[in-house]
């Protein structure tokens, strides 16, 4: 069965720059931009569990399947 | 923004929730409770005292009423009996609700109206600047308790069982899918529900007591709070500074408000209309 392969966005207007979804993903999917907020590096990393996602607070993460290619 | 998010905000983001306030974890995970209910927001009341977590009602696409401090319960008693039909939700601070609000919150807890409350404590009064509240831990830092609290907290739980709340629970905003699971269980049962969730408040909890940052603070739940199993198997000693979390009563036999005053009205004036 093929990897399962994940799109993680954040909503770069609505972030806070709390950094909870950066220190709770276990991928280390994201780095933090200078000014703190989550930038999406390592997408291809994502094992979609969606921690990031039930934890921000300011509901900007969000975390698909990707179809199977 | 996820489809549940959308259907029941309104569009009025980003709030006004410092960054990494826990209110918006439980607004996102009540989103998903409803959601994954099926709930009709147009048949939903959300109720809310003041104070930092009672915002709350302001981006909720549904009927809001943003009441007065410690008086959400009696405003949603008196929306839930006019109609018993409608789908009521209370959302309080631990400020409003066990302080100022605590006669209300004892009193709806005997009479059984079948809502839900969502008490969110994040241990401190979080609008006015960080005063100690009856939910600060013993020896926490406050504006009003420079040296630490000095007074013994309420445990809220224990107080609403104590009450005769007919269902109580207590979850946080680390354990966020058993948290909506929660919620669930309380919309599900006939009577008054009452749900705890440990949250932060890293401005004015947080920076007091070692903790500003607020990914720290999430590590903090998470290592403070047991699942109710897991606490059974517990010494008192290793459960002192812990939050026991889960289902903590759940009793069907007691008589439902609203219930109760229609049977009344039906044996002393033949039916409330
Ligand atoms: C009658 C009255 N007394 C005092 C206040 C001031 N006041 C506003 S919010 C608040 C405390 C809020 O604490 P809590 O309920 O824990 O909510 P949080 O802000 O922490 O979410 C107080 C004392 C008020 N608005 N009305
Ligand atoms: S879903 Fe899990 S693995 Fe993927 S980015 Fe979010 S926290 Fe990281
Ligand atoms: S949790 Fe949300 S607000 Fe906080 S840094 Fe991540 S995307 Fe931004
Ligand atoms: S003061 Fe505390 S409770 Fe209020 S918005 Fe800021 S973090 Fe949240």
């Amino acid at each position: 069965m093929a990897k399962k392969s994940f799109d993680v966005q954040v909503i770069a207007k609505l972030c806070k720059a709390c950094g909870i979804c950066v220190s709770l993903c276990p991928k280390n999917v994201f780095d933090r931009a200078a000014d703190g907020k989550a930038v999406v590096s390592r997408p291809e990393e994502c094992i979609g569990c969606v921690s990031c996602e039930l934890h921000c607070p300011d509901f900007c993460v969000e975390v698909m399947e990707k179809e199977a290619e | 923004m996820k489809p549940a998010y959308q259907k029941y905000f309104r569009d009025n983001l980003p709030h006004i929730w410092c960054a990494g306030c826990g209110n918006g974890i439980v607004m996102s995970a009540w989103a998903r409770a409803v959601d994954e209910l099926g709930l009709d927001k147009n048949n939903m009341i959300g109720v809310s005292g003041i104070g930092c977590s009672s915002r709350i009602t302001g981006y909720l696409d549904l009927h809001t009423l943003h009441t007065a401090h410690g008086r959400a319960l009696p405003f949603a008693t008196g929306a839930k009996m006019a109609r018993p039909d409608m789908d009521v939700f209370v959302f309080s601070g631990d400020g409003d609700c066990s302080a100022i609000g605590g006669n209300h919150f004892i009193h709806a807890c005997r009479r059984n109206i079948n809502m839900t409350l969502i008490v969110i404590n994040n241990n401190i009064y979080g609008m006015t600047g960080g005063q100690f509240s009856p939910l600060t831990p013993f020896g926490k830092k406050a504006t009003t308790a420079p040296y630490g609290s000095i007074d013994r907290s309420f445990n809220l739980c224990d107080l609403a069982i104590g009450a005769g709340a007919s269902f109580v629970a207590r979850g946080d905003i680390f354990h966020a899918k058993q948290l909506t699971d929660l919620i669930k269980a309380g919309y599900q049962h006939k009577g008054f529900s009452v749900i705890e969730v440990i949250a932060a408040c890293p401005i004015s909890y947080g920076r007091r007591n070692g903790i500003p940052n607020p990914a720290d603070m999430m590590q903090y739940i998470k290592e403070h709070t047991v699942m109710k199993a897991a606490a059974e198997k517990m010494s008192a000693e290793e459960l002192a500074d812990k939050h026991i979390i889960g289902v903590l009563q759940e009793i069907n036999e007691a008589p439902e408000y609203c219930e109760s005053y229609a049977a009344l009205c039906e044996r002393v004036q033949g039916g409330t209309k």
